[in-house]
């Protein structure tokens, strides 16, 4: 056993109302400079819809992650064979093109116009010509876009779903979304990291916060393409990657991330776990639908002493193991297991998981008469809007087991307290939906407290960083008074 | 008088040249090494990038490898160039070389000048350089063109000039009889190497071989490492 630690979040997507709150949280701290002004590291989505990137998903034309090849995985855009006689042209990368040229308005004719007889308007300028632009495409531009033929029909999660499936979500009695906010994963196996040239992508050994060294890259844009979930971006104007750094320096002092912080919805959980790395290789490895199971098998229990004393073996401080045994995620990926990762078979093995969302009943349409009761009071998850196959691609590697299990739980859990809180259903009834979803009432207790109750340190569990162990970073304070954040203090200015 | 050019020419610019290569490509590593950077341009372009950077980078490459061996052996190059099948096989592949980098850099410059995106973000010394290149790739195809077998006469004329200058024993002797094209070549080539610390060619310096031996996944401890 190789016990390290790891700072891992959930998602609970039932809960998220995309008002996209983190998102301009995010961009008001990290990426409102220069050439990062098209950067969400933090954006949510609307599903089904292409997302950020465009079809972001679509591996067979961004080539990220990883692929499984002659019993071995290999990075699927330039690995290690490809990387010297593509390093002048990057084959896979995506170009702005792919996300939005940002841009601003013209503000100042609104004050400067010349008198006439129109309004004088504020037109758009690019933020990176500085030249008036027409606006074909921005972030979000597909919010709640369900049923779009443009957006929602091209969903990469559509695939293996039947025509009258993919029918039915373009149908306007049965439109159907739910939000996906999503950062970077800060993943075990990262392909960003293994794909860099130069080294300058690293994993922290003691919280797996994956960065980029900012000295050391040398846009060679290799993480850009490998990078299957599109999070590591490409500042055009330093000539540096840039990616999400999961707020480190709030996190060292004991804050959460600015887009856990401001989550209005409260969606947002953040915790430790202890993983075993020596397993990640062979679990890296693993056919798609032992996945989930095989990365669920490398979180390994925080109360066994055998863990404990391993962990302190390497170094993991007893005030992080405290907070692992704490820590909320481990109860929506361990002990719940309610909580999937999302793309798992792009193999990185993410360490931010979600909690897949309920939706409403599938309507029926008589006569033009559209009715949308069940005859339960909460419907089977079958006959729910989004198919399950659609959970299934994208939080199942493409199988609907771990996504039915659940779904199946959560909809226990509603019954269970329409029982203690209404009473229109029998306890047996609630007893029986809690059976079927292999859940007991403390746990789907507990569930419901941590997902309707939670307090702010309930849903955060931050471990503390120790930094007062870490002086050598800060050898000389006064070389860094002024400096921008990175940790250096000379100015991030663009190379000549 | 023309000796006297002669000699600030091939003798005191090619030491103030390699001087401030060395000092100041050493002083902008250690000082601001966030500004080595490729400074690509492929994310705001991406498809005229391929037909022109491309070309470019392995055209250039393959003549500067050109430049080195026969630099460093030429002896074995003479030796080679004595069959005149042989010679013209050399000659023939370097000037090829040298038109797909002249190519590759007009389509380069023209890419600049033409999508306003990528040309918002060229610098006064990018211009600077991309002349310095446009000038020093078309003296080298014209000389491969108008002052043939140059293969040979590099090696017998120019390594012995160059090895005189890097043994700080300059002999001027080699080139001051060479035709004008040639002298103007050597010249902006100092100047280049002079120039080359303050533009985005130190991306040169920092292309990373350590990746092909190193593991895949990379983990920097704070402290406690395993």
């Amino acid at each position: 056993m190789n016990i390290r630690s790891q700072v891992s979040m959930v998602f609970h997507l039932d809960k998220c109302i995309g008002c996209h709150t983190c998102s301009v949280a995010c961009k008001n701290i990290w990426t409102d400079r220069k050439g990062t002004e098209y950067m969400w590291w933090n954006n949510v989505e609307t599903k089904p819809g292409t997302g950020y990137p465009t079809k972001w998903e679509d591996q067979d034309k961004y080539k990220g992650g990883w692929e499984k090849k002659n019993g071995t995985i290999k990075i699927r855009s330039t690995g290690k064979a490809r990387v010297v006689p593509n390093i002048f042209h990057n084959p896979h990368m995506p170009s702005m093109d792919d996300y939005y040229e940002p841009w601003t308005y013209d503000y100042k004719n609104l004050f400067n116009a010349p008198e006439g007889n129109d309004q004088p308007t504020a037109r758009p300028i690019s933020m990176v010509t500085g030249e008036y632009i027409d606006i074909e495409a921005g972030p979000n531009w597909d919010d709640d876009l369900s049923g779009s033929q443009i957006y929602a029909e091209n969903d990469p999660n559509l695939d293996g779903l039947t025509e009258q499936q993919k029918a039915q979500l373009s149908s306007v009695e049965q439109l159907v979304f739910f939000y996906l906010p999503r950062i970077c994963n800060h993943c075990l196996n990262p392909t960003c990291v293994a794909s860099c040239p130069s080294g300058a992508l690293y994993k922290r050994g003691e919280d797996g916060i994956v960065l980029i060294d900012q000295q050391r890259c040398r846009a060679w844009r290799s993480c850009v393409s490998a990078c299957p979930y599109k999070k590591t971006y490409y500042n055009w104007f330093t000539g540096k990657s840039e990616k999400c750094i999961l707020c480190f320096p709030r996190l060292e002092t004991g804050q959460a991330p600015a887009c856990f912080h401001s989550c209005v919805g409260r969606i947002r959980y953040l915790g430790v776990l202890l993983y075993d790395a020596d397993k990640l290789e062979e679990v890296a490895n693993l056919p798609d639908d032992e996945l989930i199971e095989a990365q669920r098998e490398m979180i390994m229990d925080p109360h066994d002493p055998k863990v404990i004393a391993e962990a302190r073996k390497n170094g993991v401080h007893d005030s992080v193991i405290e907070s692992a045994q704490n820590s909320p995620v481990y109860k929506f990926v361990k002990d719940w297991k309610v909580a999937l990762p999302a793309h798992i078979e792009y193999r990185t093995l993410p360490m931010l998981f979600y909690v897949p969302p309920m939706s409403p009943v599938q309507a029926t349409k008589e006569e033009d008469i559209i009715d949308h009761s069940t005859e339960n009071l909460f419907h089977d998850i079958d006959s729910a809007r989004i198919p399950m196959k659609f959970f299934a691609n994208l939080f199942g590697a493409g199988n609907e087991g771990p996504v039915r299990y659940a779904l199946a739980k959560q909809k226990a859990v509603r019954w269970l307290r329409r029982a203690q809180t209404v009473g229109d259903i029998t306890a047996e009834m609630a007893a029986r939906m809690l059976r079927e979803a292999d859940c007991t009432e403390e746990e789907a207790m507990e569930i419901y407290n941590l997902t309707s109750l939670c307090t702010f340190d309930d849903r955060f569990v931050i471990p503390p960083m120790h930094r007062e162990e870490a002086i050598e970073l800060m050898k000389e304070p006064h070389e860094h008074k002024q400096s921008v954040g990175f940790g250096f203090s000379a100015s991030p200015r663009r190379g000549l | 008088m023309g000796s006297y050019f002669d000699q600030i020419l091939f003798i005191a610019l090619p030491y103030v040249s390699l001087f401030t290569f060395f000092l100041m490509t050493i002083y902008r590593y250690r000082a601001e090494s966030f500004s080595y950077s490729s400074l690509s341009s492929q994310f705001l372009e991406n498809k005229q990038h391929f037909w022109t950077v491309v070309p470019f980078h392995y055209g250039i490459l393959a003549v500067t490898l050109g430049h080195v061996i026969a630099f460093c052996i030429p002896r074995t190059i003479l030796v080679w160039n004595s069959h005149p099948l042989r010679l013209y096989i050399l000659e023939i592949s370097a000037l090829s070389c040298g038109l797909l980098t002249l190519i590759g850099l007009v389509g380069i410059v023209w890419r600049r000048l033409t999508y306003p995106k990528v040309r918002g973000i060229t610098s006064p010394t990018d211009w600077i350089i991309y002349v310095m290149l446009v000038l020093q790739v078309l003296s080298g195809v014209g000389i491969a063109l108008f002052h043939p077998w140059g293969s040979s006469w590099f090696a017998s004329n120019m390594t012995p000039y160059l090895w005189s200058v890097f043994t700080l024993d300059p002999n001027i002797g080699y080139v001051a009889a060479m035709p004008w094209l040639v002298k103007f070549h050597i010249i902006l080539a100092f100047l280049t190497v002079g120039f080359f610390p303050f533009t985005r060619l130190v991306h040169i310096l920092v292309i990373p071989n350590p990746y092909l031996w190193r593991k895949n996944q990379v983990v920097r401890w704070n402290r406690n490492p395993k």
